[in-house]
């Protein structure tokens, strides 16, 4: 696939896909809004700037491969599935409806461009290790990237992968942490603490970058300083909003896992912009 | 004397072998391989294990990450670790998205001995039968286990294969093959079916012999595909002799003899008893002992059948079918 570097395309892209999660989930009446705001412009400059791949069929060896590991942003990832040609657009407002290819959380026995179901918090750092291993098995030159969530490293298999991609030295892994700064529940700092984030994943080996998680040059530039790092695994820790791009949606835990109601499902849309 | 082998003995050296044939297979460990036996292959092919230190639940998301990428998976620990630390990760990805995982866990049941209750895998075939996908198998000697272990490799799908930690009876001999969901009737017998897995099959072989020399006929089998089960060859079992004793070195919960009764039950109900363990823990001890103080020897079994043959002279049950009416798919 030919990379877009022009960060104002790279940008409208970030747009639409912000305005396709508001309209799924307005339809779909549930889902995931804010984890999948947040880590809109990660996965765009990902997929749309630096991931090589086919872009109908981005599964499968060969090409650079991604894992959701924070599963519920899965509006997100079909969005930019969609976009890539994986499936018609349509089906993205069949969202959680019955019979749809596109679960609630997501499934790859029925959505095209999925690698492994997620969901469950905590299990896609191991999966994009095993992922790794594979590759350099093969002598495949594929990067493998995972995006990982803030509260979901509060799970302590993800402190085992951490371990284990550092000793293997999976120096072809790329993990993103969005870091949004809330869960459920409320502030990650009230939950359960998790700084400080970057001495941790140092302390465990790993190469450790952070970033502004919105800024499109500063995520691309860090990709590609992540391809040159060798015998040891990366992480970027992206600094986002959760919820970015609609005021009434920023940095509001109450947007974690509810779909907007009418009237601000038009607000949104003002915000963003339309289709 | 019977010759005895290891059916973790039997998988590591499998392995080997399969390593050759199959350069997509990988084995992963967590820090067990000296007894599960996978050092065996980590020797022979040293950059196809991966030794995942004491992180079952890390173990289990990379055998999925390494079949997602085109790999054949071997993961190998304690029956217990695998099945109970690691169930929800073999269930949500392994399960759930039907990989090319083959989970081999040795030290199932009670003869794990000294170790104790903590490390006693009495569950582990209820956990791994209850999820959808999952082929459950459950080798009664060295020959059964190198057949399954070889046709896992071949198979495209997750598998759980239980191996023991106690050298037990040959049963079979090489010329035995694998076929999925199909159950062996290792004696004819007319007037009870003992059904066993694992090292139970050897016991209730001998209580087979018991019997008979009390004027008794048992018929023997082994479902040691314990999940798909092979319900033809239970219910035509049940059918001919009208009564049925389960024995697994397991809880009689959610195991075999709870696999058994619920095909029973609803295609032809005889009288039955299950053996195993009946809501308690394992404990420490030699296993010998563990196996008469759990109630898992050829005597068990052979008092279960006179119980179950009371019980259907009773008329309780349905008891024996009509012969002619037997037809079988």
């Amino acid at each position: 696939m030919n990379h877009l570097t022009d960060e104002a395309q790279l940008k409208e892209i970030a747009r639409q896909i912000r305005v396709d999660i508001v309209e799924m989930l307005f339809r779909a009446g549930s889902g995931h809004l804010g984890g999948s705001l947040s880590a809109t412009d990660i996965l765009v400059a990902l997929f749309f700037g630096q991931m090589r791949l086919t872009p109908a069929d981005p599964c499968g060896a060969g090409q650079d491969r991604f894992i959701l590991s924070k599963g519920h942003a899965a509006p997100l990832l079909y969005a930019v599935l969609a976009r890539l040609g994986c499936f018609p657009r349509e089906e993205l407002f069949t969202l959680r409806q019955f019979g749809s290819i596109l679960q609630g959380h997501p499934d790859s026995s029925c959505t095209p461009g999925v690698e492994i179901p997620t969901g469950s918090l905590g299990q896609g750092l191991s999966i994009a290790n095993g992922l790794a291993l594979a590759a350099r098995l093969s002598g495949d030159p594929s990067r493998i990237y995972v995006l990982l969530g803030d509260g979901e490293v509060q799970e302590g298999q993800i402190w085992e992968a951490a371990m284990s991609a550092a000793h293997y030295r999976l120096d072809n892994l790329t993990a993103i942490l969005d870091r949004n700064r809330l869960q459920i529940d409320g502030r990650t700092a009230e939950v359960m603490s998790i700084e400080p984030l970057h001495l941790k994943w140092e302390a465990f080996g790993w190469h450790t970058l952070q970033v502004d998680g919105h800024s499109i040059s500063e995520l691309l530039a860090a990709f590609k300083a992540c391809e040159q790092v060798k015998g040891r695994p990366s992480i970027i820790i992206a600094h986002t909003v959760k919820g970015k791009g609609v005021s009434i949606f920023e940095g509001q835990k109450k947007y974690h896992g509810v779909a907007p109601n009418a009237e601000e499902y038009q607000q949104a849309l003002k915000e963003l912009g339309g289709v | 004397m019977t010759s005895k082998e290891s059916t973790r003995v039997e998988y590591g050296k499998t392995l080997v072998k399969l390593g050759e044939e199959y350069p997509d297979i990988v084995v992963l460990d967590a820090d067990l391989s000296g007894s599960t036996q996978t050092h065996l292959f980590a020797k022979a092919f040293p950059d196809r294990f991966f030794n995942m230190g004491v992180a079952e639940q890390d173990l289990m998301g990379t055998a999925a990450g390494l079949a997602v990428g085109g790999k054949i998976p071997f993961a190998s620990t304690f029956a217990m670790f695998a099945t109970g630390r690691a169930w929800e990760q073999i269930r949500q990805t392994i399960a759930y998205a039907n990989l090319n995982v083959k989970i081999v866990a040795s030290h199932g049941g009670v003869t794990v001995g000294e170790d104790g209750g903590s490390h006693q895998a009495i569950e582990d075939l209820a956990l791994m039968r209850i999820l959808p996908n999952m082929v459950v198998l459950v080798p009664a000697d060295g020959p059964q286990t190198r057949a399954m272990v070889r046709w896992a490799a071949g198979y495209r799908g997750p598998v759980y294969i239980r191996t023991g930690r106690m050298p037990v009876p040959v049963i079979y001999d090489d010329s035995y093959r694998f076929e999925l969901g199909r159950g062996s009737i290792l004696r004819e017998g007319r007037d009870v079916t003992l059904i066993g897995i694992g090292l139970m099959v050897h016991a209730c072989l001998e209580a087979a012999r018991l019997l008979e020399a009390e004027g008794l006929s048992a018929r023997v089998l082994n479902l040691a595909c314990l999940k798909p089960l092979d319900w033809e060859l239970l219910v035509d079992s049940a059918r001919r002799t009208g009564a049925v004793v389960t024995a697994e070195e397991h809880l009689v919960t959610g195991g075999l003899g709870s696999a058994v009764s619920e095909i029973l039950s609803e295609n032809w109900p005889v009288p039955m008893r299950r053996i195993g363990l009946k809501d308690v823990f394992g404990i420490s001890g030699k296993p010998e002992l563990l196996l008469k103080h759990f109630g898992l020897t050829a005597d068990d079994v052979k008092a279960a059948a006179k119980q179950v043959l009371a019980r259907e002279n009773r008329g309780s049950g349905r008891g024996r079918g009509e012969l002619s009416a037997i037809s079988k798919g």
